[in-house]
């Protein structure tokens, strides 16, 4: 038994870890020598969704092995332990590009896959799942189950935003889309407040693939924030830059995200930034992961790790909502560092629990000041139930049941999918086992 | 015919030869040779390497590694069509020391995997490589081979013996064209499970490893310790006294 945690580091509960490295061997190892337990990829989920407490963890890393791609159609094979890094690294060179990613490339594509990741391209190619076309799933009584959006689409739905509890994703196809280079023409756009954001937001999304906002919630004055977009260029060259990594080299005894930091950084990275609005051209790894190269930055939160928040309610009430948490993010004096706020486009995910609906998603990170905390989440909550809305699995490890409910309506018709043999902390917390 | 770099990889499904293949397939076309004991898992590499390189010439053979004439009718097969510019050596299992203490065959079976069956491969390729007076033939030891340790001196000594022969081999080699590359890995992790770690040690990663060999048989490196801090460590581990020695738990 080995400690584990989750990229939050709230905790570190026991597990007993079990190495999947050869798609062969699955099937014996999930339904014979450990038969209950949960797949985790590279736990970058923040709270208990990869984490299976006193329990078996089927680590899918080892299962890292391309199986075909084909260069003509953009149609690629893998198995589910592939690094969406990996990916890109291969294809992009070949004009080929993942058409959905979340804003890290160190996540596996089962782990994509459990959670329907979305990415700043939300209202033009919805959810990672839009773009899968087949899943090999293994469930712990031994069935192998082959689903896409036509064959067996129900196993699909379920598995799709499924957080791993329908079986063992291991081989999944994914259709690319065209891109002719690595590079990005951006532009970089402060504004004042939400409704400007909003203005902003509206009227970029027939013209910009990619659009997303820092906001900075501890400043006070207005919601003052940084509007991001971009299209692939087609027409830019340039010599691939430097790649330089740095690590966050141990975890401080305190957090350094605290009241002292927290105004000083978001008022110098927001003029930082704004001192550079305008229209740039940037490389797809720094506008899509500008923290992959600063590794393990969540030990910066300290021994007590993080909580991340991340909403989404829909359009109607978006804006009164998303004002009213910022005001009770402020009032509350805890905070975070630059806060995401996005608006999601008007479709429906294919998954029966996909995170993204219509509406606008609002995230941000919290050092764990335990009870002061988790009372703001419950007003926090308040709001978002208020809204209609719902709260991100990936990102959790705190909301109560009766919201996860309420915002998830499919909730009852997933769990029929259910693989009894698998179980995580989250499903124990939210679904009773 | 062909002018591709032409490689062939012994125990192609060992993670650490898989890491060198991918390396060396995106360098430049390569024409490869994949020789695994099961079939499945070495058609797994190379369709690996097929999607990540599809400019590579791809060949995979099965084989019984103890099995000398097959291994003799298959290294002749592959050197009679060209000459050969890398051999990496690299198949192995790392047994249980208890188990090797408590059982004969397992021990057996330990010392035949680790330190026969590379040896034979490699003479075999030696023979032909000396002909044509060209190639490099890269052979995976261990640091386990520098000294026995009671925590596993059965795989140690076959490594051991590995770490002997290719002192042989180049010796025998010396001033001639064709060059031999030992690799001394330290302990290696499986990729990218470094989050799992508790705190402590941190092991190498098998992409770190890969790299340090790809890197010292571009060198011409006789002896590859990877990562490179494992030189100095066994320096001192070999020269450590005996009543020192003795008292460490390893
Ligand atoms: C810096 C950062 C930025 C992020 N940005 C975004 C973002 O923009 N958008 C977004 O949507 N998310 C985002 N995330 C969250 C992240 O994309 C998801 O949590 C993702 O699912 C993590 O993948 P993983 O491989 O680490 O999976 P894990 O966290 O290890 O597991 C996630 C879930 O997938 C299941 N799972 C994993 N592998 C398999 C498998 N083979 N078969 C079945 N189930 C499996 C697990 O059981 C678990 O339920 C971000 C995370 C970080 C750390």
């Amino acid at each position: 038994m080995r400690t584990v945690s989750s990229w939050g580091r709230l905790s570190a509960p026991l597990h007993r870890v079990v190495v999947l490295n050869d798609p062969g061997r699955v099937k014996s190892i999930v339904s014979r020598e450990y038969p209950s337990g949960l797949a985790h990829g590279m736990g970058r989920s923040y709270g208990d969704a990869c984490l299976n407490p006193d329990g078996v963890l089927w680590l899918t890393t080892g299962l890292d092995h391309f199986i075909a791609f084909d260069d003509k159609t953009g149609r690629l094979v893998c198995e589910a332990g592939v690094l969406l890094r990996d990916i890109q690294r291969l294809v992009i060179p070949r004009g080929w590009i993942l058409p959905v990613t979340p804003g890290t490339q160190l996540v596996t594509v089962g782990g994509a896959i459990a959670n329907d990741v979305h990415g700043k391209n939300h209202h033009l190619l919805g959810s990672f799942g839009d773009h899968v076309q087949r899943i090999k799933l293994i469930r712990t009584d031994g069935e192998i189950i082959e689903c896409g959006p036509h064959t067996q689409p129900d196993w699909f739905a379920a598995t799709v935003g499924g957080l791993g509890l329908t079986g063992i994703i291991v081989e999944a196809e994914i259709q690319l889309r065209r891109v002719a280079s690595p590079w990005l023409q951006t532009e970089t756009i402060p504004y004042g407040d939400l409704d400007e954001f909003f203005q902003l937001a509206d009227g970029s999304e027939v013209d910009w693939e990619h659009t997303v906002s820092w906001i900075d919630c501890v400043s006070g004055n207005g919601n003052r924030g940084l509007f991001m977009r971009g299209n692939f260029s087609d027409s830019e060259q340039r010599p691939e830059p430097k790649k330089r990594q740095l690590v966050m080299p141990f975890v401080p005894p305190i957090s350094l995200v605290n009241s002292l930091s927290l105004r000083p950084f978001n008022a110098a990275y927001y003029n930082l930034k704004k001192s550079k609005a305008g229209s740039a051209i940037v490389h797809y790894e720094s506008f899509f992961y500008p923290l992959d190269n600063l590794l393990e930055w969540n030990r910066m939160y300290g021994p007590k790790g993080f909580f991340q928040y991340q909403s989404v309610v829909p359009r109607e009430a978006g804006q009164d909502a998303t004002r009213a948490m910022l005001g009770e993010i402020a009032k509350s004096g805890e905070g975070s560092f630059l806060a995401v706020l996005k608006t999601f486009g008007n479709r429906q995910p294919v998954g029966m629990m996909s995170f993204p609906r219509p509406g606008v998603t609002l995230a941000l990170d919290f050092p764990n000041k335990s009870a002061k905390t988790l009372k703001l989440f419950e007003r926090m909550d308040a709001i978002v139930r208020e809204a209609g809305g719902r709260i991100y699995p990936a990102k959790d490890a705190r909301m109560p049941r009766d919201l996860f409910e309420a915002g998830y309506p499919r909730l009852h018709e997933f769990l029929k999918y259910r693989d009894p043999g698998i179980s995580s902390g989250l499903s124990r917390r939210l679904m009773g086992a | 015919m062909n002018n591709k770099q032409r490689i062939v990889i012994v125990g192609a499904t060992s993670a650490i030869a898989e890491h060198c293949v991918r390396l060396w397939a995106q360098d430049q076309p390569v024409d490869l040779t994949l020789i695994g004991r099961d079939a499945d898992r070495i058609k797994r590499v190379a369709a690996d390497i097929g999607a990540r390189s599809p400019e590579a010439d791809i060949h995979v053979t099965q084989l019984d590694f103890l099995d000398t004439a097959a291994i003799q009718t298959a290294v002749d097969e592959i050197a009679k069509q060209q000459a050969v510019d890398i051999v990496l050596i690299a198949h192995g299992s790392l047994p249980e020391q208890d188990a090797c203490q408590n059982d004969l065959q397992a021990c057996r079976e330990a010392l035949e995997i680790n330190g026969i069956s590379p040896l034979l491969f490699a003479e075999a390729f030696a023979k032909h490589m000396a002909k044509a007076d060209s190639g490099t033939l890269v052979l995976v030891g261990s640091v386990a081979g520098d000294r026995g340790r009671k925590s596993n001196y059965v795989y140690g000594s076959a490594k051991g013996l590995v770490t002997r022969y290719a002192q042989g081999l180049q010796h025998r080699f010396a001033g001639t064209g064709v060059k031999v590359v030992l690799v001394k890995p330290g302990p290696t992790d499986t990729p990218m499970t470094a989050h799992l770690k508790a705190q402590g040690a941190k092991l190498a990663s098998v992409e770190a490893i890969a790299k340090n060999i790809v890197d010292g048989v571009k060198r011409g490196q006789p002896v590859v310790y990877a990562p490179p801090k494992w030189r100095l460590i066994m320096l001192i581990i070999q020269h450590l006294p005996n009543f020192i020695f003795h008292k460490l738990n390893i």
